[in-house]
């Protein structure tokens, strides 16, 4: 088992903020006046007992981290996640010692490195070449340490041809991916990132992402703030979820990116639009109701991964002899498409001329397909030849959950959007264990 | 699943982070980010002079052409007298070196930790490290006028004596003079942004009171203890003997004293220093 690296105990960073009294209960002079005194003495309370001038009529605190206490082992890949002003930005602060914290403990073991804005120290009036030097050893690197990787770091950010012009006429892709390059070749025990790969277009998002995927492959320990929810699935073991200051979860990178996405969102279980006349379609026809239907038949939203289940659309044809078709797609948490499926092989009705009234459509969707996690469903009407009548995005949520059949015994994450049970097939070949020997041939 | 490593690490640092706890290897630090100490200097002097013309020329011009102009008004116009047998002007310039030095220092200093304010809230790296950095930048313009003095004395074919070699010493004291109250007012700066307007004035007053337009020696006897509270006293006094060569004595006992006032205020800006630091990020 690896050893702590990061451990943090009760962790806590208060800030003291003002505000300014109302302008309306101010009219009189009189009231200025004494509103004005009243500021100056706490002023020059403040000032003799060494507490830093806040400005504002009454001041109050705020506590951007409460009692906050984790542990990180070496090698680690670690995101932390949650709203804008959870705390994130605050903790990166006080673990790379920027700040201090007002409460509680972090003992660190190892060298941190923090990257938390892109291009700390660039100057303008310096050449490419030169804020390479000047941003290295800000960020902490030897001058023999970035001469030896001077060259990798020119590659990475392809910006050869312009390295001795002045930063100040880079273009913005030009200067953040300068900047990158030099942050990505340090190499620290300990990295802490906070959302800079959130910069340049998506090659370079790639290549940063790909990058940071190495250095936490090599056994680095990685600390990655991000609101970006793929990357932070594709890098991370763990994730930590921040709320309000305070530790709100702690574990397997899907279960808490499902627990951040469950914030604030209300639950659909199904659709319904009882009145033609405000229900999404035009003249030709017009939805219903969406529901999803468990082997039974009940209506549910939350279906074991061994189950089959129907996504069911009821809608009304309003112009007799219209054909008509829909089309379902489902989409993961973070908009990824699953599949989309038209209902072009149902025997009975496709491309046959519809009378007038209500139709339901239902398709059932297999069991030991998807992967555990939420889903959302989007509805499409279409009439003659594919024309669009209606689109209907997140209609009902859907959540499936691991009944055991495809995962077996192992009890990690199961990777992957889809969860097919596929067959394995292994065999004894030989029992010769080197290979230069060649294998007996097959019969 | 990251490879466990089969050998040993070496011996890690521990870093305990608490607050109100002072840093344990702060001075290790420091030395471990010595190069970002040059680099900032670099950095600062390099800035000045990009994208102009003449360049690196300009921090020549400006010295001769305020040395010319005090070799005139100070030494042909005025008629002011001089120490010993040593013309006035060299006399002015021998002082106004080592006060240009401090005076330059301090006002950067000060200013140092606001102005690199997205270095501080973004980046650690140990503060003290800023405000040094611009007392590096102040010794290069230094340098470069004591070229020019050397060119005043072979103008007037003046020939220093072997007290020339204890310049070192003096220059030395000159960064530290301007240091020590360099730190706390820039510490003091970050919180409250009064002692911005403070400096300069404070430079300019100082500019009069310090011997740098007259010799110290015209202070009547009694008065010259507490003359010598101004630190630049004993640096400016120490300049002018090492340059001027032995005709201008020292006032040892004042020397003394402006030398215990620069070791104090230098342990009282460091410590200050150290204590704020903390909370820079927070205030900035």
């Amino acid at each position: 088992m690896a050893d702590i690296v990061i451990q943090a105990e009760s962790l806590g960073k208060k800030y003291t903020i003002g505000h300014q009294a109302g302008n309306g209960s101010y009219v009189a002079l009189r009231d200025v006046m004494m509103q004005n005194a009243r500021c100056l003495w706490r002023k020059t309370r403040d000032l003799l007992r060494g507490k830093p001038i806040v400005q504002g009529d009454t001041t109050e605190e705020v506590w951007a981290l409460k009692d906050l206490s984790f542990e990180i082992r070496r090698g680690e890949a670690v995101g932390i996640i949650g709203r804008n002003g959870a705390g994130k930005s605050t903790l990166l602060k006080v673990l790379s010692r920027i700040t201090e914290p007002s409460a509680g403990r972090v003992t660190i073991k190892g060298r941190v490195a923090s990257l938390l804005e892109v291009g700390t120290g660039f100057h303008p009036e310096l050449t490419g070449r030169e804020n390479i030097y000047l941003n290295g050893a800000i960020l902490g690197m030897t001058r023999r340490e970035i001469k030896s990787k001077f060259d990798e770091i020119v590659a990475f950010a392809e910006v050869e041809r312009f390295l001795d012009t002045p930063v100040k006429r880079y273009s913005s892709g030009m200067y953040v991916r300068l900047a990158f390059a030099v942050a990505a070749h340090l190499e620290p025990e300990i990295m802490v990132v906070d959302e800079v790969l959130a910069v340049g277009d998506a090659a370079f998002q790639k290549k940063c992402l790909g990058k940071m995927g190495q250095v936490a492959q090599k056994g680095r320990t990685v600390l990655f703030v991000s609101h970006n929810l793929v990357a932070v699935r594709n890098l991370c073991s763990r994730v930590i979820l921040l709320q309000g200051g305070e530790l709100a979860e702690d574990g397997l990178t899907t279960h808490v990116i499902d627990k951040y996405l469950d914030l604030g969102r209300e639950d659909k279980f199904e659709s319904v639009w009882d009145d033609p006349a405000h229900a999404p379609g035009n003249h030709v026809c017009r939805l219903h109701s969406v529901c999803v239907r468990d082997e039974s038949g009940m209506k549910a939203n939350v279906i074991g991964s061994d189950q089959d289940f129907d996504i069911e659309i009821e809608y009304w044809n309003l112009r007799p002899n219209a054909k008509l078709g829909s089309t379902v797609v489902i989409f993961n948490q973070e908009g990824t498409c699953i599949f989309s499926s038209i209902s072009n092989h149902d025997a009975h009705w496709h491309s046959k001329p519809r009378p007038a009234g209500l139709f339901r459509g239902a398709c059932h969707v297999p069991r030991r397909l998807l992967n555990e996690g939420r889903y959302n469903i989007t509805v499409i009407l279409f009439s003659d030849n594919y024309s669009g009548v209606c689109r209907v995005d997140e209609c009902v949520e859907l959540e499936i959950s691991d009944t055991g059949g495809v995962r077996g015994d192992f009890l990690g994450e199961v990777l992957g959007v889809v969860r097919p049970m596929l067959e394995w097939t292994v065999q004894y070949l030989t029992s010769e264990t080197d290979s230069s020997r060649g294998l007996p041939h097959e019969h | 699943m990251s490879p466990e490593s089969s050998c040993t690490p070496l011996k890690e640092p521990v870093l305990v982070i608490e607050p109100g706890r002072t840093e344990q290897n702060y001075w290790a630090d420091l030395w471990r980010y010595r190069e970002l100490f040059l680099i900032l200097a670099w950095r600062d002097i390099s800035v000045r002079y990009k994208q102009t013309i003449i360049g690196v020329l300009w921090a020549i011009i400006r010295p001769f052409l305020t040395m010319v102009v005090f070799t005139v008004i100070f030494g042909r116009l005025a008629g002011l007298p001089s120490d010993g047998n040593s013309p006035y002007a060299l006399m002015v310039f021998a002082a106004m070196l080592p006060w240009s030095l401090f005076s330059t220092a301090l006002g950067e200093a000060s200013n140092s930790l606001i102005g690199n304010a997205h270095l501080i809230s973004k980046v650690y790296f140990p503060r003290l490290i800023v405000p040094t950095a611009t007392v590096v930048t102040a010794f290069v313009d230094f340098l470069i006028s004591f070229v020019i003095l050397l060119g005043l004395m072979a103008y007037y074919r003046f020939a220093p004596g072997w007290n020339i070699l204890l310049l070192p010493v003096f220059i030395f004291l000159a960064l530290l003079a301007s240091l020590g109250p360099g730190l706390w007012i820039t510490a003091l700066n970050v919180k409250y942004r009064d002692f911005r307007y403070v400096i300069p004035f404070v430079v300019q007053f100082g500019l009069y009171v310090s011997p740098v337009g007259f010799s110290s020696n015209v202070i009547p006897e009694k008065w010259r203890m507490l003359y010598s509270l101004n630190p630049m006293v004993g640096v400016i006094d120490g300049f002018r003997w090492c340059i001027l060569g032995g005709d201008i004595p020292i006032y040892r006992p004042g020397f003394a004293f402006s030398l215990v006032i620069v070791l104090f205020f230098l342990w009282l800006g460091i410590s200050r220093f150290r204590r704020m630091e903390k909370s820079f990020a927070d205030l900035i």
